[in-house]
């Protein structure tokens, strides 16, 4: 009988800390947890008593890779519940806020998470030494992405002009000019980026994803949409708590989703692909037909393809609409505080992001729910574990052990939103 | 801040305790300096960024999050035991952060509303921030921090001076910057005069009051801004959670959260 043991402690290059345990016998995997241990954070619970227009502050800080995801999906919850729609060239300012930060938060996976895996780097730091250029293309993709939210939201990191309703000062046309600049430039490398990675070698391996994302009828959906899922259903955000249910797993502070009663699903790029390629922007369709793509890609390792032509994607939605904005009259529409029930969903870097918020005759908070997009792929990353590892446990510890760290990474899991980051403990005896 | 022996680079490591990774993200977020940097510094240690985990000691430690377990509790007493200087960045980090909300209630129950099974969780009472728990050799404040700033502090170590971080209020930044008063002109409330300058009055310049996430300045006269604030409608438990955000614990943001209810003529 021979068993095997993987343990990878302190798991890298992703947001948050975590770890990763595997047991094996007789070449069968008997138990594979992914641990998540950043401390518990209690957000849910602050919220309670708090006011109406308070979140999306507060909830900004429960990531900061990707606070505008937290930002939108808490306005458009809390404007759901008030009875109030933004509309017109707000939300065109709110997607354009939005896209900055898909910039820079597939830049940074892309460029300093992601591809140091496929060149065999520890760091993108380290990588630069022997590829500068493709480094420093992705730098200034990074920086015009998070231009773009400074310019609209003050900073790059909790940016301070998000409010319930829309913001507290628009910016003037003018004031776009110098980062449409960047944006056009960022494009270009963006272009130059998914033909970089395509030529990445990838593990042949695929998964039989159940995909989720949101869908929109008239957009690559990020900041609003239906849920829609692989199997051909869909529900209105309205119903998520009834099709989706969180369960605490022990040595855990994350949270594991489950899908109509079957755990295992994944949100986020490759998710977002496979259902919605068709509303992609015709030059980043064309990107992602040159790199090979198809019209679903169930290889996780490739998702890093898919993130570079989501970027080209972005760069070019934010320059359409740059080219055809028109200052609104006023930077927000009014809300008054009433009692009720809202949901809000949209699409952050890393996959759907939902909010749930319950509001008294005041406004004040009395129930929040917060469903990240890390804690639906928990379940789903542990199955990607298992069916890579299993047939390949005679490999070396160490590179079992890389292998699964990198299985994790493929899903720029953003630990500090449920959850958090990976340290790796492989038991194979 | 000290000498350093010549010659070799110094190392640098980056940790997280309780936090949101956005002030380690900052560093990264230095895209025109972040390869110069490194070429100055040896990243030893920094997982949000890179797999390669050099050992200690470390010239300077980046310190990010707060101190919520019984676990960091002791992680944070080993990673002084190996850094030579430690700055800690960002308010969870110098305050507690946004954590040390839990101060103000019952933790038990906090967990028993967010997780079925509060009994796996190990967490403590409060969220404290690092100076609390071991000696601390700078401060960077921020929720999150400025990329100035933290360039500066960085500067500032491989120069072997102390950084020149200013600790008076967002006012002075807001007439720098040319700022009309949002307080004055607009009634718009806002904690500007007791909060630490440092983000460059980013919410003033987009018509906002600032909401104190850098915490208090120096010297600071909450109880004269409490009398303006509820001049312009601000009900009691609205001047609370005003005070009680990012910074809450901080003693000053502390007292004016405290301070007696009413208007200040009331009271004689």
């Amino acid at each position: 009988m021979t068993h095997k043991n993987i343990r990878i402690g302190g798991l890298s290059r992703v947001e948050g800390e975590g770890a990763l345990l595997v047991r094996a016998r007789d070449g069968r995997i008997t138990d594979l947890r992914l641990r998540i241990y950043e401390p518990p954070r209690f957000f849910e619970a602050f919220l309670r008593g708090r006011a109406y227009d308070e979140p999306p502050d507060i909830t900004a800080r429960i990531c900061g890779i990707c606070p505008v995801a937290y930002q939108m999906s808490a306005c458009q919850a809390i404007e759901s519940a008030l009875g109030v729609a933004v509309n017109g060239p707000l939300r065109d300012l709110r997607l354009l806020l939005y896209y900055g930060e898909w910039i820079e938060s597939h830049a940074l996976h892309i460029f300093l998470l992601h591809a140091p895996d496929f060149l065999g780097y520890d760091s993108g730091v380290a990588m630069a030494a022997d590829h500068r250029e493709p480094v420093e293309r992705g730098l200034a993709v990074k920086k015009a992405g998070n231009e773009l939210v400074a310019t609209l939201g003050g900073r790059a990191i909790h940016p301070v002009n998000v409010r319930v309703g829309g913001f507290y000062r628009v910016p003037r046309r003018q004031e776009l000019a110098p980062v449409a600049e960047q944006l056009r430039r960022a494009r270009d490398h963006a272009l130059a980026t998914v033909a970089w990675v395509a030529g990445f070698d990838f593990p042949d391996i695929e998964h039989d994803y159940r995909f989720l994302a949101l869908r929109h009828p008239e957009e690559y959906a990020i900041l609003s949409g239906t849920p829609a899922v692989s199997d051909g259903s869909s529900f209105p955000v309205e119903a998520w708590p009834e099709h989706v249910v969180e369960e605490q797993v022990p040595d855990s502070t994350a949270l594991h989703a489950r899908l109509d009663d079957a755990g295992g699903y994944l949100v986020g790029a490759l998710a977002r692909y496979a259902l919605n390629s068709h509303r992609l922007s015709p030059l980043a369709r064309e990107a992602a037909r040159d790199a090979g793509l198809g019209e679903v890609c169930r290889n996780p390792f490739r998702s890093i393809v898919v993130r570079a032509v989501e970027v080209v994607h972005a760069c070019d939605e934010a320059l359409r609409i740059i080219d055809d904005y028109v200052e609104p009259d006023v930077p927000a529409v009014p809300v008054e505080p009433t009692a009720g029930v809202g949901h809000g969903a949209s699409e952050a870097p890393r996959g759907t992001l939902y909010h749930r918020y319950h509001l008294d005759g005041e406004g004040l908070i009395t129930e929040a729910d917060i469903v990240p997009p890390t804690s639906q792929n928990q379940a789903r990353m542990e199955m990607d574990l298992r069916e890579l590892i299993e047939p390949r446990l005679n490999l070396a510890q160490a590179e079992l052990a890389a292998l699964c760290e990198r299985a994790v990474r493929n899903h720029d899991p953003c630990i500090s939103c449920s959850a958090h980051f990976l340290d790796v403990h492989l038991d194979a005896r | 801040m000290g000498t350093r022996e010549s010659g070799s680079r110094p190392r640098m490591a980056v940790w997280k305790f309780a936090s949101c990774d956005g002030c380690q993200l900052t560093l990264l977020d230095c895209e025109d300096e972040l390869l110069s940097l490194a070429a100055e510094v040896e990243i030893a240690y920094f997982l949000e960024a890179s797999s390669a985990v050099g050992p200690g000691p470390y010239d300077l430690s980046l310190v990010e999050g707060s101190i919520t377990t019984p676990e960091d509790a002791e992680r944070i007493r080993h990673v002084r035991r190996v850094s030579k200087r430690l700055v800690t960045i960002g308010a969870c980090a110098t305050a507690g952060g946004i954590q040390a909300l839990r101060d103000f209630a019952d933790v038990k129950e906090f967990a028993s509303v967010v997780y079925a099974r509060p009994e796996y969780i190990a967490t403590l009472d409060k969220s404290t921030p690092i100076s609390a728990n071991v000696p601390v050799d700078f401060e960077l404040r921020g929720c999150p921090i400025d990329k100035r700033q933290l360039l500066e502090v960085i500067t500032a170590f491989l120069a072997c001076r102390r950084p020149v971080v200013p600790s008076h209020s967002v006012c002075v930044e807001c007439k720098l910057r040319g700022n009309i008063c949002v307080l004055v002109a607009h009634g718009t409330p806002c904690l500007g005069p007791v909060t630490q300058a440092g983000c460059g009055a980013l919410c003033p310049a987009f018509n906002r009051g600032c909401y104190g996430c850098f915490g208090p300045a120096d010297t600071t006269n909450s109880r004269a801004l409490n009398t303006k604030l509820r001049v312009l409608g601000m009900s009691d438990p609205e001047l609370v959670r005003v005070y009680r955000t990012f910074n809450a614990t901080e003693e000053q943001f502390m007292r004016a959260s405290e301070e007696d209810q009413g208007p200040e003529e009331d009271r004689a």
